[in-house]
C-alpha cells in the first residue's frame, strides 16, 4: 500500500467515526443550547439506543429480515423509544432542578447517566451482547482502497439525518422557537412560545439522533454492551466543544474533525493506538483551556 | 488625588459606555457621582475595581496604576466597593460576611491552618476582632450570628459597608447605598458616610440618585451622562449648571428634585 | 445610628426564622450531635468503637472498614473540592492513582523506603493538581467537570500505557512498610494505619473549614465576584482547594498502595472517582460528619446489598438520583444551605 492509499483508507476510517461522534455530539449541542446543560447521560442514551435497537431489530427481523430494512425500521424504533425516554428524563429529573445551583444539575445528570448505566448493566449482566445482522461484508474497492457497503450506507445515513435536521431547525416552526429558546427564554415566554414543549421536542430529536447512532453502531461493530456510551458521550462531548458548544453546523463539523484527527493521530509514528483515547482528551482538555468558545461557538457576555 | 482616571474610554461591542473620562477622587473626600440612568456610573466602578478592562485610558490609586489589576488585586491597593443589588454571600452568617473583607489582609495557608500555627491562631483573633469592630461601627452589633439573607434591606445595606470597611480601603465605592431605604435610614446612612470619613480618614465615591442626600453629604460632584463626564464641582454649582438640568431632562420629575 | 431603636415586627420574625429550632427528628439527632459538650464525649465513644472493633469482629469486617476508613479519607479530600469550594472534579480519583504509583514505583522498582517515598506522593499530586486546576479552574463549572474526567482517564490511559507503572496488569509486590521496628502487615495493622490516618484527615477537614482559607473557598462558591471585589483571588484559592483535595487523595493512594501490596489502573477508574463523589453527595456536601456518614454508607452499604448481585450498583445510583431530587443537600446536611 503506498502512503497514498493508507491516507484515503483512514480518511474513510475518519469519515465513519467522525459519523457517530457528529450524531451523538448534535445531541449535546441541542440539550446545551436551550437549557445549558451539559447532560452527562446522553452517551448513555447512545447505549440505551443501541439497545433498543437491537430489541427493535429482534422484533422486525421475522416479517423483514436482519438486512438494511429491517435495521431500518429497528433504528427508527429506538428513535422513537429512545426520544421518548430523553423527554420523560428532561421533565422528571431536570426540569424541577431548574433552578438549583449548577452544581446538583450537574451530579443530578451524572446520576441519570449511571442510572442508565447500571440498568443496562444489571440486564446484561455486564457481558457483550452479539447484535447480529444479515449485512455482508461486500463493497467496492478502488485500487487498493476498500469501501464496504455498510460503510457507505452508514456515512449516507449520517448525512441524511443531519441534513434533515438543520432543515428541521432552519425552516420549521418549532426549529426556529428552538433557536428563539436558546437566546432568551424569558422573552420566549412572553411572546407565547411554548417554551416547555420546545425543550421537550429538542430532548427527544438530540436522543433519538443518539439512538439512531446507537443502532448504527451496534450493526456496524456487531456487538453492544452496557459501557459502550462513556467514551462516546466523552469524545462526542469533545466534538461539540472543538464546534462550538451550542452550535448545530459546529457539532457536526467537530464530529468530523475528532473523528479524523483520531484515524490520522493514531497513525502519526510513535504514537500507537493506545495512545489514542489519550490524545483525544488532550485535544478537549487544550480546545476548553484555549478557545472555549470552539470554532463556531458564540462567546457568552457576562454581566455585572 | 487619591484616584486619578485620565482618558478612560470603555465599550462593549461597539457600543460606549464612557468616553475620554477624566476624574479624580481626593483623599479624604466625600465625593459624589451623579448621572441619569444608564450614564455609565456603575460600569466606572467596574472599571475602577477592575471588573472591566477599559480599551483605552489610565487609572492610578496613589500613583500606582491599576487599570490591569485584578479585582482582588485592587482591593488588596486599598480600594473596596459595594454593589448596586445588594451581593452578600447570602447563606453565611453577617459576621463571616464581614471576615471575607480582612481576607486580603491576612495571609495564613492551608498548612498553617491545618497545624494551628500560633501564627495563625493570633490572625484569626484579630481577623474576628477587626470584624467585629466595622460591625459595630455601622451599628449591627449583636446582629453577628445571624444569615446575612435573613437581615431586613437595610440591615443588609450596612453589612455590604462593614464587609468593605473591613479590607481597610483608603477609598469606599458606593453604589446607591440608599435606594430602598427609608428616611430615618437615609439619614443614619448620611451620618455613617460623614463617619466614615471622619473617623476612618476613608475617601468615599458615592453613586446616589437621592439628590438630596447627594446635595447633604458631598463635598464635590462630578456628573456623568452618556459615558462623558459633563461637569465637576461643589454642591451648589453643579446644582445651578444649566448643562446638568438638561442632562436630566426626560428623565421622570422625581430625577430632577434637585 | 438606630442601634438602640427597638426591632420592628418584621425584624423579630426573620429572627426567628434565622435560628429556626430543628423540628424533623433527624435533625434533632443532628443537633444533639452537634452541640459542643456531647461532642466531646461522640469523638471519645467514635475512637474507642474503632479501637476495640478489631478485636470482636471477624477479620473480613476489619478489612471492609479499612476500606471505609480509606473512604473517609477520600471523601474528606473530595469534599474540599466539591463541598467546600464548589468545584465538581470527576477525575479524583486521579490524585488517588498519583500517590499510589508514586509509592508504587519507588519503593518497588527503585528501592526506596516507603516513608521517603511520601514526600514524593505528595508533591506528584500538588504538581497534578496544580497543572490540571492551573489552566481550568476559570472555567465554567460544567467545563470543568469534563475537563476533570477527561484528565481522570489520561492518568488511567497513561498508567494502563507505560511500561515503569506496569502496563494493565499495574504493579505488585510492594513491599510493606515498617515503623520503628513494627512491621506493618497484618489487616489489623493497616486498619490501625487507616485509623489514624481517617483521624488526621478529619481533624485537618475541621481545622480548615474554621480558617481563612476554608471561609474564602465558601465565598467563592457563593458568588465569586463578591469574593474578588473581598480581595480574594478566585483562582487561587480554588487552586488551593484542589491541591489539597489532591493531597488528600495522594495520601489515600500512598497507604492503599503497600495495604493491598498490588495496584492497577483499573483501581482508579472513573467508577471509582464517581463513588467517591456519590458518598460526598450522599452524606452532605461540605458537612464533615455528613460526608463520613457518606463514606460508610457507599462501602458498607454494597456489602450489605451483596445478594442483589449487579443489582446493587442500580439501587445506588437509583438512590444518587432519588437524593438529588429530594433531599440535594445530602442525609446530613450543611445547616447553612
Ligand atoms: N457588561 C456589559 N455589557 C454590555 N453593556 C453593558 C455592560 N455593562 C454595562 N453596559 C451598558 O453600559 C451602559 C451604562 O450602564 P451602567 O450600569 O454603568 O449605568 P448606570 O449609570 O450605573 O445606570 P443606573 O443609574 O441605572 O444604575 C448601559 O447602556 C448598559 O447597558
Ligand atoms: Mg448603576
Amino acid at each position: 500500500m503506498t502512503w497514498y492509499d493508507s491516507f484515503l483508507q483512514q480518511l474513510v476510517d475518519g469519515l465513519v467515526l467522525g459519523s457517530f461522534y457528529a450524531l451523538v455530539a448534535l445531541g449535546y449541542t441541542m440539550v446545551f443550547g436551550v437549557i445549558k446543560l451539559l447532560n452527562f447521560a446522553h452517551g448513555d442514551l447512545y447505549m440505551t439506543g443501541a439497545f433498543a435497537g437491537f430489541g427493535g431489530l429482534s422484533l422486525v427481523s421475522g416479517f423483514l429480515g436482519a438486512g438494511w430494512l429491517g435495521i431500518f425500521v429497528a433504528m427508527l424504533l429506538a428513535m422513537l423509544a429512545v426520544g421518548c425516554l430523553g423527554v420523560v428524563i428532561e421533565r422528571v429529573a431536570y426540569h424541577p432542578m431548574l433552578g438549583a445551583p449548577r452544581l446538583s444539575i450537574l451530579i443530578t445528570a451524572l446520576a441519570v447517566s449511571l442510572v442508565l448505566q447500571n440498568a443496562a448493566l444489571a440486564l446484561t449482566g455486564g457481558q457483550y451482547t452479539a447484535f447480529s445482522t444479515d449485512l455482508g461484508f461486500g463493497g467496492i474497492s478502488l485500487g487498493n482502497l476498500f469501501l464496504s457497503y455498510n460503510q457507505i450506507v452508514l456515512v449516507a445515513a449520517a448525512a441524511v439525518l443531519m441534513i434533515a435536521l438543520e432543515l428541521f431547525v432552519s425552516k420549521t416552526l418549532y426549529g426556529r422557537a428552538m433557536r428563539a429558546v436558546s437566546i432568551d427564554k424569558d422573552m420566549c415566554r412572553m411572546m407565547g412560545i411554548n417554551v416547555s414543549a420546545v425543550i421537550a421536542v429538542t430532548f427527544f430529536i438530540g436522543s433519538g439522533l443518539a439512538a439512531a447512532a446507537g443502532t448504527m453502531a451496534g450493526a456496524y461493530y456487531g456487538s453492544i454492551w452496557y459501557f459502550m456510551g462513556f467514551l462516546i458521550g466523552l469524545k462526542a462531548f469533545t466534538a461539540a466543544v472543538i464546534g462550538g458548544i451550542g452550535s448545530i453546523t459546529g457539532a457536526m463539523l467537530g464530529g468530523l474533525i475528532l473523528g479524523l484527527l483520531e484515524s490520522f493521530g493514531t497513525h502519526i509514528p510513535f504514537i500507537g493506538s493506545e495512545w489514542k483515547d489519550v490524545f483525544t482528551f488532550s485535544i478537549l482538555i487544550l480546545v476548553l483551556v484555549f478557545k472555549p468558545t470552539g470554532l463556531l461557538g458564540k462567546s457568552e457576555v457576562e454581566r455585572m | 488625588m487619591l484616584l486619578q482616571l485620565k482618558q478612560v474610554s470603555l465599550s462593549f461591542a461597539g457600543n460606549t459606555v464612557l468616553h475620554e473620562v477624566d476624574f479624580g477622587v481626593a483623599a479624604g473626600r466625600i465625593h459624589s457621582l451623579i448621572g441619569p440612568n444608564g450614564a455609565g456610573k456603575t460600569s466606572m466602578f467596574n472599571v475602577i475595581t477592575g471588573f472591566y478592562r477599559p480599551q483605552q485610558g489610565d487609572i492610578t490609586l496613589d500613583g500606582e496604576r491599576i487599570v490591569k489589576c485584578k479585582p482582588h488585586a485592587v482591593t488588596r491597593l486599598g480600594i473596596a466597593r459595594t454593589f448596586q443589588n445588594v451581593r452578600l454571600f447570602r447563606e453565611m452568617s453577617v459576621l463571616e460576611n464581614v471576615m471575607a473583607g480582612q481576607h486580603c489582609r491576612s495571609k495564613a495557608g492551608a498548612l498553617a491552618a491545618i497545624l494551628r500555627l500560633p501564627s495563625q491562631r493570633a490572625e484569626e483573633r484579630r481577623i474576628l476582632e477587626t470584624s467585629l469592630e466595622c460591625l459595630d461601627f455601622v451599628g449591627l452589633m449583636g446582629h453577628q450570628d445571624r444569615l446575612a439573607t435573613n437581615l431586613a434591606y437595610g440591615h443588609q445595606r450596612r453589612v455590604e459597608i462593614a464587609r468593605a470597611l473591613a479590607t481597610e480601603p483608603k477609598l469606599l465605592l458606593l453604589d446607591e447605598p440608599a435606594a430602598g431605604l427609608n428616611s430615618g435610614e437615609k439619614q443614619a446612612l448620611i451620618e455613617l458616610i460623614r463617619r466614615i470619613r471622619d473617623e476612618r480618614g476613608v475617601a468615599v465615591l458615592l453613586i446616589e440618585h437621592d439628590m438630596s442626600l447627594v446635595m447633604n453629604v458631598s463635598e464635590r460632584i462630578s456628573v456623568l451622562d452618556h459615558g462623558s463626564l459633563i461637569t465637576e464641582g461643589d454642591p451648589h454649582s453643579v446644582q445651578n449648571d444649566p448643562k446638568v438640568i438638561e442632562a436630566y431632562l426626560g428623565q421622570d420629575d422625581e430625577e430632577l428634585a434637585l | 445610628m438606630d442601634k438602640h431603636s427597638p426591632p420592628t415586627p418584621t425584624d423579630v420574625d426573620e429572627h426567628d426564622a434565622g435560628r429556626a429550632k430543628p423540628r424533623h427528628p433527624l435533625q434533632k439527632l443532628y443537633a444533639a450531635f452537634e452541640s459542643p459538650g456531647r461532642r466531646r464525649a461522640l469523638h471519645l465513644t467514635i475512637l474507642a468503637i474503632l479501637i476495640v472493633t478489631p478485636w470482636i469482629s471477624s477479620q473480613y469486617t476489619t478489612v471492609i472498614l479499612t476500606n471505609a476508613l480509606l473512604y473517609v479519607v477520600l471523601c474528606l479530600g473530595l469534599n474540599v473540592v466539591v463541598g467546600y469550594a464548589g468545584l465538581l472534579d470527576l477525575g479524583y480519583a486521579a490524585f488517588f492513582a498519583v500517590g499510589a504509583y508514586t509509592v508504587g514505583i519507588l519503593t518497588q522498582q527503585f528501592g526506596v523506603n516507603f516513608w521517603a517515598a511520601i514526600p514524593f506522593a505528595l508533591m506528584a499530586a500538588a504538581l497534578a493538581g496544580v497543572i490540571i486546576g492551573g489552566p481550568t479552574l476559570r472555567l465554567r463549572s460544567d467545563y470543568l467537570a469534563i475537563v476533570t474526567l477527561g484528565f481522570g482517564e489520561i492518568v488511567r490511559f497513561t498508567a494502563r500505557n507505560l511500561e515503569i507503572t506496569g502496563g494493565a496488569s499495574g504493579l505488585s509486590h510492594i513491599p510493606e512498610p515498617s515503623l520503628f521496628g513494627w512491621h506493618i502487615d497484618s489487616s489489623i495493622d493497616f486498619y490501625y494505619v487507616f485509623v489514624v490516618l481517617a483521624v488526621l484527615a478529619y481533624i485537618a477537614s475541621q481545622r480548615l473549614f474554621d480558617s481563612r482559607l476554608g471561609r474564602a473557598w465558601l465565598y467563592v462558591r457563593h458568588d465569586e465576584d463578591a469574593a474578588e471585589a473581598m480581595g480574594i483571588n478566585r483562582v487561587a484559592t480554588k487552586l488551593a482547594a484542589y491541591v489539597t483535595g489532591a493531597i488528600f487523595g495522594a495520601i489515600g493512594g500512598i497507604f492503599f498502595s503497600v495495604n493491598l501490596g498490588a495496584i492497577s489502573p483499573e483501581s482508579f477508574s472513573f467508577q471509582q472517582s464517581v463513588l467517591i463523589l456519590l458518598a460526598v453527595v450522599l452524606g452532605g456536601m461540605g458537612k464533615i460528619p455528613g460526608v463520613i456518614l457518606g463514606a460508610f454508607i457507599v462501602v458498607l452499604g454494597p456489602e450489605l446489598l451483596r445478594d442483589f448481585g449487579t443489582l446493587r450498583l442500580l439501587i445506588f445510583a437509583v438512590l444518587l438520583l432519588l437524593i438529588m431530587l429530594f433531599r440535594p443537600s445530602g442525609i446530613w446536611p450543611e445547616k447553612r444551605s
